[in-house]
């Protein structure tokens, strides 16, 4: 039970940058849903049942031009199908058991990078449950706190923290690119198709953002397939 | 708040939900052939790089704001600091230079 006790806490301890990442995004959505007519209520209840903060922002857009409801549900469903792939890559390290179905509601693009690069998340279920946990309360704190003041953080403070997420990501995998050819290999592939499907001709750049990462991620990952006969592993 | 909208939360939250549970509480077990397995493997080093790049570029209110702080968390990553430091150093380096005016 200790040792339970300890993992969640540290789990606590490794998710506190998303967090901080998530908090002034999450104030950001608040506002704007307060905007787009959302009560209070509503914006605390979308961030708690969805927790998908992409989605959600693109819902309020929706919102705003008077989307039907099924198109915006559909949408939701397009850009967040490639949780798919996150929970089953995580599905090949942790035995969750009874904890499956709370453990999964907490997988976001941010709690599976932590995760994914945390030799402690294996097979750890109180872990993971810490690092969503408290991934998960900075967004609802943040959406109650945006919808509650109406009014964005201060100039400065938002747009540097804007990058938070960024860095996180990028703390995350530089220490692996540094350890790994095939690492390296698939960071480099990525980006070089992410940058296309951003940049590239018009049907490309115009699809939506979770068609774009899942497009790349599908497609990286079957290159990487046939170029590496191993999972990847540090070279040192 | 009306029933149109909690029943738009509830569907959005639902088709949210599916695709995050059916994995890790159905079928995909560990006994998976190894190449599939390796795919699985490779899924956070492509989303990761997907997910930072290009988007970072405008994360902040600046394009140079904006690579200075992904500058700043680069180094640091590359000496392996702790990951919240990692953070902070980003943003610090993002004020430096919207400080700057950039």
């Amino acid at each position: 039970m200790k040792t339970k006790t300890n993992s969640f806490h540290q789990g606590i301890k490794a998710g506190l940058p998303i967090a901080l990442g998530y908090f002034p995004i999450a104030v950001a959505f608040g506002v704007l849903a307060k905007n787009t007519g959302l009560s209070t209520v509503a914006a605390v209840l979308m961030s708690s049942m969805v927790f998908a903060g992409a989605s959600q922002f693109v819902a309020l857009n929706l919102l705003a031009i008077g989307t039907s409801y099924w198109q915006i549900i559909i949408t939701t469903f397009i850009l967040n199908l490639r949780h798919f792939l996150m929970s089953a890559s995580l599905a090949q390290r942790l035995k969750p058991g009874k904890l499956a179905p709370l453990l999964a509601f907490g997988i976001t693009d941010e709690t599976f990078s932590v995760l994914s690069f945390q030799p402690a998340a294996d097979n750890n279920p109180p872990f993971v449950l810490g690092v969503n946990t408290v991934a998960y309360l900075g967004w609802i704190s943040g959406t109650f706190c945006g919808s509650l003041m109406g009014q964005e953080l201060p100039a400065l403070l938002r747009t540097s923290m804007g990058i938070a997420l960024y860095a996180m990501f990028i703390g995350l995998l530089v220490p692996k690119i540094k350890a790994s050819k095939a690492a390296l290999c698939l960071t480099v592939l990525a980006i070089a198709v992410s940058s296309l499907l951003y940049w590239g001709p018009s049907p490309l750049s115009t699809l939506a953002n979770g068609w774009k990462l899942m497009i790349t991620t599908i497609l990286v990952c079957t290159i990487g397939t046939l170029l590496f006969p191993e999972e990847v592993t540090e070279d040192e | 708040m009306n029933k149109q909208v909690l029943l738009l939360i509830f569907g959005m939250a639902l088709v949210t939900y599916l695709p995050r549970l059916l994995p890790l509480v159905f079928g995909l077990s560990r006994a998976l052939p190894s190449w599939l397995k390796r795919f699985l493997s490779f899924v956070p080093y492509a989303l990761l790089s997907a997910l930072i790049f290009p988007e970072i570029l405008y994360s902040t209110g600046s394009v140079a704001s904006a690579v200075a702080g992904g500058l700043v968390a680069l180094v640091l990553a590359f000496y392996r600091v702790n990951l919240f430091l990692v953070v902070i150093g980003g943003i610090a380096g993002v004020i430096f230079i919207q400080l700057l005016g950039g």
